[in-house]
Order: structure tokens, then sequence, then C-alpha cells
């Protein structure tokens, strides 16, 4: 498995361009710290965003793994053309030839994605857990440590995104049509949600039915996070609505998203035995 | 003898296209085999089934009497398919690192290869700035890598300037000195000619011929002959037992036997029928003429 990863470690680390993109997105998370500082101070309105509450624990956990979520796409750049550039250089060829394994290759490549996901997870922790330990009104061990449950979702999302973008690689071979694919699938999941809400169900069975397609599966793993700001709650009491949303992450969330994972990879590997190169 | 690599009965169809039909024969050590055949005669998709990237229809093969998985087994070869696929943005040195990863040996014998194919000054040099002949050198470094026990090269001089079809034939040379199996594909006649102990034929994925290079065809060779009598000549030789087909031309007459004669007997017998040559040369088809002959046959 060591060897795996370092053979991968070495044809990503040598390419410039995934140098960059995966030194930009570790800078990008690092970054959400720089949230703090936004401060507006203009005469009579005072507005200091750390002290909204968004870096009370544990409401931390939810905003911080909700917000850097979104720059996972960096990685899914990194993922798409380490896998499609395979193809490009008929490096893939090279490798089987030289003595790797199909199986060998896929599971380098998912050891890779786990690795992507897992230093991610790690790195919010210590940006939230620091930005907590700063800005939040609540120090207790038990407040610190509850609600832990985002970091597991945004671990899952961050596997199940990128299994998706190592599945498009292999499947359409060239990295900016792999990447086109990507968002050509967003907007027909869009559009599914769009006919099937029109003609089908009412609202809630639409989201129901939608939870089981992958991207939706994935966003559904943590729920945007700012209605539940206080600030948000008061504005919004006082003008008689009460929100009510369910925020927790949920066991079949997870579920959903790790079945893909594995149907993602599957198809990679079935995809590329049945192939002649 | 240890058998390398055996093949039986190996099929692949391309849709209706059938690239290699029913294709059977066994690389046995320390032989240097040619496959031969003209362009899509099914040659790389041969070695591309064994070598694991293309999927076979039917049929089997084995490396090393079967006992171990392709993928082991391929750890022990070393093989050069079509053009040289390396990772472009890598020097050669952290190619060849790479290699040795995948083939799980040490790196330290990545100077050596570089040193015998003559690119350890470019050692540094990115793989893209790399000129076609030096790809191609890069990739027998990566494939000796390991020492293999057998090295396949499918058309290694393909695409390079005559100094660079030197240099590989020579490097090739040098290896097939050293007794390691080679497998080399190739259309190129003489280049097989000059390396290749064994050669398998194929044609349209079909085998022709699969065996020594002496015994490929059943023939006895011929003779070229010169004389100021040539017609009296000609005329003796066609109501000789020994000879076949006589062909005339300019002033040379070629002359087929049909059974073994040595070229004394043949001076012997035409001196005592008066007829003084100008010119005997006694010689075998080349190799191209032989398989000019094979591939027209059938």
């Amino acid at each position: 498995m060591v060897r795996l990863l370092n053979i991968e470690f070495i044809k990503l680390w040598n390419n410039r361009a995934s140098k960059i993109l995966i030194l930009a997105y570790f800078i990008l998370l690092t970054s959400i710290a720089l949230i703090a500082a936004i401060k507006f101070d203009i005469g009579p309105v005072k507005f200091h965003l750390a002290e909204q509450g968004i870096f009370n624990f544990p409401y931390i956990w939810h905003f911080n793994t909700f917000i850097t979520a979104i720059f996972k796409l960096f990685l899914a750049i990194v993922i798409v053309s380490m896998m499609a550039n395979e193809y490009s250089n008929k490096t893939i060829k090279q490798n089987l030839i030289d003595g790797l394994s199909k199986k060998e290759f896929i599971l380098s490549k998912f050891l890779t994605v786990i690795s992507f996901a897992a230093i991610s997870t790690v790195f919010v922790f210590v940006v939230s857990m620091i930005l907590g330990l700063v800005y939040s009104d609540y120090n207790e061990l038990s407040i610190i440590f509850s609600d832990l449950e985002f970091l597991l979702a945004f671990f899952v999302k961050l596997v199940g995104f990128f299994s998706f973008c190592l599945f498009l690689g292999i499947f359409v071979k060239r990295s900016a049509f792999a990447l086109g694919f990507l968002i050509l699938w967003q907007i027909f999941e869009g559009f599914v949600r769009g006919m099937i809400r029109w003609k089908l169900l009412d609202g809630t069975d639409t989201d129901r039915v939608m939870a089981f397609f992958p991207l939706n599966a994935m966003f559904n793993l943590i729920d945007e996070p700012f209605s539940r700001l206080s600030a948000v709650q008061n504005v919004a009491s006082q003008i008689g609505e009460k929100i009510e949303l369910d925020y927790a992450v949920h066991w079949y969330e997870i579920l959903i998203v790790l079945v893909w994972t594995a149907i993602f990879i599957y198809l990679s590997y079935a995809l590329l035995k049945k192939r002649d190169l | 003898m240890s058998t390398i690599l055996t093949v039986n009965n190996l099929t692949k169809k391309f849709g209706y296209l059938t690239a290699v039909n029913n294709l059977s024969f066994t690389i046995e050590k320390g032989n240097v085999y040619g496959i031969l055949g003209p362009n899509g005669s099914g040659k790389s998709t041969t070695l591309g089934i064994i070598l694991n990237v293309v999927n076979k229809t039917s049929g089997n093969f084995s490396w090393f009497g079967g006992q171990t998985s392709t993928h082991e087994a391929l750890k022990k070869v070393g093989a050069i398919i079509e053009r040289p696929n390396f990772y472009p943005y890598m020097s050669a040195v952290k190619n060849l690192r790479l290699v040795c990863k995948i083939k799980e040996v040490p790196v330290d014998k990545i100077q050596e290869k570089l040193e015998l194919v003559g690119l350890w000054e470019r050692k540094d040099s990115k793989f893209k700035t790399y000129s076609l002949g030096m790809k191609q050198r890069l990739a027998i470094a990566s494939a000796l890598l390991n020492d293999p026990e057998i090295l396949i090269l499918d058309e290694p001089t393909n695409g390079l300037d005559p100094a660079g079809i030197h240099q590989i034939r020579e490097i090739i040379k040098k290896i097939a000195a050293q007794g390691t199996t080679i497998l080399l594909a190739s259309h190129l006649l003489d280049e097989v000619e000059k390396v290749c102990t064994h050669v398998v034929i194929l044609r349209k994925g079909e085998k022709l011929y699969a065996g020594p290079v002496d015994s490929m065809l059943a023939s006895h060779g011929f003779f070229e002959l010169r004389s100021n009598n040539l017609s009296q000549l000609e005329e003796l030789l066609s109501n000789h037992a020994s000879f076949g087909k006589i062909e005339k031309y300019n002033s040379t007459l070629t002359a087929y036997l049909k059974e073994e004669m040595a070229s004394e007997e043949l001076n012997q017998f035409l001196f005592n029928k008066g007829i003084v040559l100008g010119h005997l040369v006694k010689r075998k088809e080349s190799l191209e003429e032989q398989f000019l002959e094979l591939t027209k046959n059938k």
C-alpha cells in the first residue's frame, strides 16, 4: 500500500501544475481563518464577522466543513488530470507492462483520493480548532468535541466527490472533457429535479428522490449552515418566520455517498479491465 | 532449456476483424526470436495480449510455466511497445526511479543502464526534451532495469534516423551477447536476420512459420553461374535431375537446387562436360526472399 501511494506521489509531485494546485488548495483551506479578519467599522455600524458567532463551538464544525468543501474543486482538477494524463501520455500502458496489475493501478489512485480527503479533514480540524479556541464563546471540552460528525461527513463527501472525478477521468480520458462532463452532470441533476418537481411529485418527495443522485447526495451531507446563525434566526423571528431545518448528518446520507463511491471505483476498475489499451 | 512463454490457440477479434487467429508458439530461454509480418499482421496485438494491455478473445498464454500471475511475471520481463511512454515532465532518472518502484527492484542499476544506452550525461533532462532516438534508448534502459529474463521489443527502430537505428541495433546486439532472451517484432527483415536465431512469421493474424531461421524453407539454396557458353550451360542444367527452376537474368543463370549439392561437385560435373565457369556462387535465400516466398504462397 505504501508502495502504491509512493508511486502516485512521485507522479503527482513532479508535475508542476498538480503541485501548484495542491498547494493552492491547502493554502485556501488555511485562509478560511482570514474570515475572522472581516471587520466593518463605518461610524455607527460596527461589524466584526468573527463576533457574530460563526466561530462558536460546535457551530464552527458545521460552518467550516461547509465552506471549505467548496475548495474541493481544486483537487478535483488534480484528480481528473492525474487520471486522464495517464491515458494521454500512454503511461498507463507502460505501467501495466512494467508489472503493475490493473487492480493495483486503480487502488493506487483510490488510495490517493483517500489520502487527499483525509489530509483535508485533518487540516480543517486543526484550522477550526485554532479559530474556535481563539474566538469561541464556549470553551468547555464537551462542547468543543460535540457535533464532530460534520468532519466525518466532510471526509465522506470528499472521498465520494473525488471518486466521481476519478471515474470521469478514466471514462472520458481527457481532463478538459471530463471536467466538462462533471458540469454537465450537475446540470443534468438540476434538470431532473426540475422535471420531477414539475410533473411528478411535491417538494419533499422530490428531495427524497434526488437524495439518491450522486452530486445531490454529496451536497446533502452537510446542509447549509447560514440559517443556523443566531443573527439570521433573529431577523427571521422579527418578521414572524421560524426557520426549522434539520441540520444533522444522517447515517443514510453517508451510506448513499459510500455506495456511490463503491460504484464509481468498481466501474473504473471494470472499465479499465474491459478496455484494450 | 526452460520455457519462458507458452502461447496456445490465442485469438483476438476486434469486431469483425480477426487480428490474431489461433496462434500458438513457445519461447525458450537463451534464443533470440523475431516476430515477422507485414503491417497489420497482428504482431503488436499478440505482444499486447501477452503484456496484459490487450484482452484476448480466446486461447491462453502462460509465463514461466504458469506459476505466477501475469503482472508478477511482467516484473521479470522488459518490454518496449511501439513508442516510448514516459512522464514528459519528469527527468530520465526520476522516470526510471518510478519504474523501479513499480517493478519492485532497487534503484542502484539506474546509472549502469543509462550508461549502457549512452544517456547518463542527460539523466537530469526532462523526458519531453529528448529526441525520438533518445526516448527509444531510455525505453530500452527502462526495460533492462530489472535484468529481465526476456526483453520484448516492438519495432524498436521505427521512425529513427540511420544513426539512431544503428545505435539501437548495437545495443540489441550487446544485450543478445549477454545471453538475454529477446523477442523482436519487426517488419524490417534485415534487422531480424542480423540478430535472430528463431522466427515466427505472421500474416493476417495467422502463423505461417515458427522455428529456426535456417530451416524456414525446405530449400537447398541456389547457384549463380556465369559462363561464355550460356545456352549450353542452361540446357545441361535443365536436364540435370538435381535442379528445378532455372532463371536467366542478363548473363547470369540462377539455378535452384531440388536436393543438396556441393559447389565442387557441380564445378567438376560442368568441367567434365566441357564448360568452364567464369562465376560460381552458392547461396541460400535471404530472409527477405524466404519471407516473400512464404507470404506469397499461402
